[in-house]
């Protein structure tokens, strides 16, 4: 068979694609052949020597990580000859690698650690001096400690490979070769710390983590990122009831090994020493620690009062609540207050998209897709910047299908270095560049589009007709800000439209008119900062702020409820594109409550029946009311993204898109949120720019 | 001027026109049968250039012995790809010093020879990477190019054959590893002189991916001369599937050092002693490596043997690059094995883990043993960390590292244990040896 090619391994009878590596065959049945410089995706190296296999009729070791399999090869990966090389080449990585194991962050999850239990010598042979280096700091974040390197290259070629950055090279030569940064002693870069975790050894360590703790007296929680949309999965390591590391332990998110400078290090706004433990009331003017009940007997009677007299609320909701919170926000707006009035931020124009869409399944992408699909088209958006994630399955999709990639933005972006065509329009006019597109488009298999909030009202329209006018399949992602900007629409944190985007009968106003509305008597706003750049037109509103800080719109407030992170509870959220994941508490902070429970103690001090508030009730009835949200449990349970389907049908629509904008957050700004992490205010390219990219590095360059 | 009197013991076929006044010039270059041969190749078929060099048995002469013929005959030349004809000057294994020579005497042998590679494989473009320190040969090989082009013998339509041709030198930077083939290669292309992973091999994806012809200085020099006299001459001038004439760097403690141009299959000892004028103060031979410092050394009971590839390998040696080191009774070998490993160690490009760190631990190794603070152990240590290096390294420059030290260990065990239990090295108030 042409598609298949026979051999043995260990005795096994293994097929595989022709094609395939002999280290990646053994894989599939089961027989792991060690390496540190192989990592799938990766450009092969052959330099760490230790994946060396015995195979037949060749009278040398092969590396199993460079040698494609063969009709009728036979390997034997476990025969004393490659025991004895293994051991070699262990015994010559240690040789210049400093045994401070037991002070050594990766200790306890070091690969040279784990192989040299498995293969080592028992003793070392080695009686010289060893080559010393200083350790040095790149960055915040990146600290880089040469004696432990084993020069894997994995750091080099990750960065440049799948990030783009291409921040790391080797200097010199020999045994005092060494990483180096790009910048000579520090870097300059995405501060992905991509480079950290793909790590063997030690050699890189984190400058939030370092001398933290060790591995294995950390509790390690699966949870989903709490900035972009992109809907990384991060493995906090907590202890003490502190986040000390996040990571891509498991590689098991639709992030794969992909995490950026947010998912992994800028977790640390929740132990920000500004976080709000206890509500606050407004007491003489001034915003005064009180008590739960106190706090929430006073919003309740307010409340309660307001809405007797026929009094108006405005109901802000949050991009980064989970979907279980929103649902049952808008609910207790809708049901308990009476009230359309509610709104959240819009980033992204989805109901349009959804009815543009209408009628049809299988067209909204997955982040998987972007990784898949035979071209894609971005319009609007700086991607490695705005949506990291994308652009590195984007990236990773070039690097691995030769996919083709197309741009159309207002400035340089990161994907013109491999993309077929990059259009540069002046802002406003991406829907007419496409026409220029359009005889490439057409030639392509298939296509996923990724429009940013350039493209929203009536545009969005004309962009699907002009995907149906190429006559191939066509899937859409409609980018949106933050960790549940998507599941904020989708649970109906809209005037207009209720969850799984049914129309409402008497719409409410938006979050523009509320801030105007000079009569508003109840101004309730649950994880967000309206008031930042803006002001309340009513002066004598009651003002309630759920928020982790004392944000410019808290500090406004008459209640403040010191609310729980994203990493403080459970629930769901939903990506970009649709699809839900499971949000995990990680760790608790003293004071504060989630979302959830400050509204279902609201609701039942108000003696309004919304009934339970527990995630996993409120989740149950998202699933049996929301349409599209009946999405499979045991996937999301097991920390899997299961796509939502939302209404296929016509959408009331919103006839002003200008409400809609994006925040244009970089990699190093997260909304209000992002104010409060250390790590993002520290790093050098704070707070960084959106389409500016080849405007700077070239003339810096040596 | 000669860097060192001819011996009457010369076969001149490369080095014919060494010594002759300007040689260097094209003027007399063509006086003496110059691009002849490109002319004469200009009316073959590729194949039959490609045959003739098939039939002269002429082997690659940077080490390695390919037969250079099928070398370039897997050259695919209906890629629709450019094609590039390499040269591999970057000479820096120590003992060898033909290819300067050869460069320095007579320029337009070797543009020819890569002229003639171009023909026999479709290939206009060619690159001569020179190493860096031959800075002067850089100059004097950019002025012959230009010559080349004054005259018509580079550039569009050469001699209005049709054939086009472009030369160009590339400056190394100072490391021995790019005159590894796929090192030079990414040297060449502005990259770290790192080796490649192969296959593919350069004749199939080489010089910036396309399919590149990559031989050594000598091998070019020697296609005129296979092309002019036929290759069935050439090949009657050395052994059966050792074709040709060798430049031999002798080297070391002979009266009479120097590059001289034997046929293949000379013999080493008349070599020695009648080439180069026997051991330098009548002493005795200790012990030889033949073809350069990657080489394993040979003792002087050993020596007695024919100077080809295939009589070499079968003594358990190397032909390599023709580097010749003498070494006489009074030499160390502890510490020639030292300062063989001394290079390498400074060397190794640190790709691989068992080159970059098996090196510097020899290195240190041997210098704290030849310093007299040896132990017993070290011995079969020394030779057994040479052993896990060797055939597990990414490129061949950790066996070249091995291959010397492995040898030395087990021909000169005794040597080894003179130094043991803090005894000064016996030889270090005579010694005299210097390798590089």
């Amino acid at each position: 068979m042409a598609d298949s090619v026979n051999l043995t391994i260990d005795g096994k009878a293994v097929q595989a694609a022709p094609g395939t590596l002999v280290i990646d065959a053994a894989k599939k049945v089961g027989i792991e052949i060690p390496a540190f410089c192989y990592w799938e995706g990766l450009t092969l190296q052959a330099a760490c020597r230790m994946c060396l296999v015995e195979v037949e009729r060749m009278p040398k070791l092969m590396t199993a990580c460079t040698l494609t399999v063969a009709e009728g090869m036979v390997v034997r990966t476990e025969t004393p000859l490659v025991a004895e090389a293994r051991k070699s080449m262990l015994e010559f990585v240690l040789t210049n690698h400093p045994l401070d194991c037991p002070v050594c962050d990766k200790g306890g999850e070091c690969e040279l650690q784990d192989m040299t239990f498995r293969y080592g010598a028992g003793e070392g042979r080695f009686d010289e001096m060893k080559v010393h280096v200083d350790e040095k700091q790149w960055s915040p974040v990146v600290y880089f400690d040469a004696p432990r390197c084993i020069l894997c290259y994995r750091c080099v070629r990750i960065c440049d490979e799948g990030m783009g950055v291409d921040a790391l090279g080797v200097i010199y030569r020999g045994v005092v070769s060494e990483i180096a940064p790009n910048k000579e002693d520090h870097l300059q870069c995405d501060e992905c710390g991509m480079c950290i975790d793909i790590c063997p050894v030690g050699a890189l360590t984190s400058g939030m983590y370092r001398y933290r703790t060790r591995p294995w007296e950390m509790e390690h929680t699966g949870t989903i990122c709490a900035h972009c949309s992109n809907g990384c999965k991060t493995t906090l390591g907590t202890r003490n009831g502190q986040i000390i590391r996040g990571n891509n332990r498991d590689k098991s998110g639709i992030n794969g090994e992909f995490l950026c400078i947010k998912g992994r290090y800028a977790f640390d706004f929740n132990s920000h020493p500004e976080r709000l433990q206890s509500p606050l009331m407004r007491i003489g003017g001034k915003l005064e620690p009180v008590s739960w009940s106190r706090a929430i007997g006073e919003v309740a009677r307010r409340f309660t009062e307001i809405r007797e007299r026929g009094g108006r609320f405005g109901v802000v909701g949050s991009n980064r609540t989970s979907n279980e919170e929103n649902y049952y926000l808008q609910k207790f707006a809708r049901q308990g207050l009476g009230t359309n009035n509610i709104d959240h931020r819009r980033t992204g124009d989805v109901p349009a998209l959804i009815d543009a869409l209408a009628g049809r399944t299988g067209v909204l992408a997955t982040v998987k897709d972007v990784y898949t699909a035979k071209a894609s088209l971005v319009i609007g958006s700086d991607l490695a910047q705005q949506h990291p994630l994308l652009a590195y399955q984007l990236r990773a999709n070039w690097r691995h299908h030769q996919s083709h990639t197309y741009t159309v933005t207002r400035g340089p972006v990161r994907e013109d270095k491999y993309s077929v065509h990059g259009v540069r329009v002046e802002p406003g006019a991406e829907l007419g560049a496409l026409e220029s597109l359009r005889d490439q488009l057409k030639a392509e298999p298939e296509l996923v589009i990724l429009f940013g909030d350039a493209i929203k009202g009536e545009a969005v329209r004309r962009l699907v007709e002009f995907g149906d006018s190429l006559g191939i399949p066509v899937k859409y992602i409609c980018l949106v800000d933050y960790s549940n900007s998507r599941g904020a629409v989708d649970m109906g944190l809209l005037p207009h439209l209720g969850p799984g985007y049914q129309g409402v009968e008497n719409p409410g106003m938006s979050l523009p008119e509320m801030l105007a509305a000079e009569d508003l008597d109840a101004f309730w706003v649950v994880g967000a900062n309206p008031l930042e750049h803006n002001k309340l037109a009513a002066d004598r509103a009651f003002v309630v702020v759920h928020d982790l800080f004392l944000t410019e719109t808290a500090e406004r407030a008459d209640v403040v409820f010191p609310a729980a992170s994203a990493y403080e509870k459970n629930g769901t959220v939903t990506n970009v594109c649709g699809e839900v994941q499971h949000l995990r508490s990680a760790v608790q902070t003293m004071g504060v409550k989630t979302d959830l429970e400050i509204l279902g103690l609201l609701s039942k001090e108000m003696r309004i029946n919304l009934g339970m508030w527990t995630p996993e009730s409120v989740l149950r009835e998202i699933r049996q009311t929301v349409r599209g949200y009946n999405v499979a449990l045991p996937v999301i349970a097991a920390g899997g993204a299961a796509q939502s389907l939302p209404l296929n049908g016509r959408v009331t629509l919103d006839s002003r898109p200008e409400l809609i904008q994006s925040a244009g957050d970089t990699l190093f700004t997260s909304g209000t949120l992002g104010r409060y992490s250390k790590t993002l205010l520290s790093v050098l390219e704070y707070p960084g720019v959106l389409y500016g990219e080849a405007a700077e590095p070239e003339a810096d360059r040596r | 001027m000669l860097y060192n009197e001819p011996s009457p013991l010369e076969v001149k076929v490369l080095s014919r026109r060494f010594g002759l006044p300007d040689s260097q010039s094209i003027n007399t270059y063509l006086a003496h049968e110059g691009y002849q041969a490109f002319r004469k190749a200009a009316a073959m078929t590729p194949d039959d250039i490609i045959n003739e060099v098939k039939i002269s048995s002429l082997r690659g002469r940077g080490g390695a012995g390919f037969p250079t013929g099928m070398k370039w005959s897997f050259v695919p030349r209906n890629s629709p790809k450019p094609k590039y004809i390499v040269v591999n000057a970057d000479e820096s294994e120590p003992g060898t010093c033909k290819d300067r020579l050869l460069m320095e005497y007579d320029p337009h042998q070797l543009i020819e020879g890569m002229m003639i590679a171009g023909l026999a494989v479709d290939a206009h473009t060619g690159y001569i990477y020179i190493r860096g320190e031959y800075r002067y040969l850089i100059n004097l090989m950019d002025r012959a190019i230009a010559e080349a082009y004054e005259r018509g013998y580079l550039g569009k339509n050469i001699q209005g054959t049709g054939f086009d041709f472009d030369v160009y030198t590339h400056t190394g930077a100072g490391a021995y590893e790019c005159g590894e083939e796929s090192a030079l290669l990414e040297s060449l292309e502005g990259k770290r002189g790192i080796p490649r992973i192969r296959p593919p091999f350069p004749a199939v994806s080489g010089a910036f991916q396309c399919p590149t012809v990559l031989n050594n200085v000598e091998t070019y020099c020697a296609v005129p001369a296979i092309i002019r006299d036929g290759g069935a001459a050439f090949a009657a001038l050395g052994t059966p599937k050792n074709g040709g004439t060798r430049l031999f760097c002798l080297s070391g403690h002979v009266n009479r050092p120097g590059v001289y141009e034997l046929p293949m299959g000379f013999n080493l000892l008349r070599m020695i002693n009648e080439v180069g004028g026997g051991v330098r103060g009548g002493k005795k031979l200790k012990a030889v490596i033949p073809g350069g410092s990657s080489c394993p050394v040979l003792k002087a009971e050993e020596c007695d043997l024919a100077m080809d590839f295939d009589t070499v390998a079968q003594a358990k040696s190397m032909l390599g690059s023709g580097g010749v080191v003498v070494m006489d009774e009074d030499t160390c070998m502890v510490k020639a094995a030292l300062r063989i490993m001394k290079f390498y160690a400074h060397e190794s490009c640190g790709w691989c883990i068992p080159c970059r760190e098996g090196t510097i631990w020899l290195r240190k190794l041997l210098d704290r043993f030849h310093a007299g603070f040896g132990q017993q152990g070290d011995i079969p240590l020394i030779g057994e960390v040479a052993k896990n290096m060797l055939g597990r390294t990414f490129c061949p420059l950790g066996d070249a590292a091995a291959m010397p030290t492995i040898s030395f260990v087990e021909k000169f065990y005794d040597e080894f244990e003179a130094h043991l239990d803090g005894k000064p090295c016996p030889y270090e108030e005579v010694n005299r040896f210097a390798l590089a």
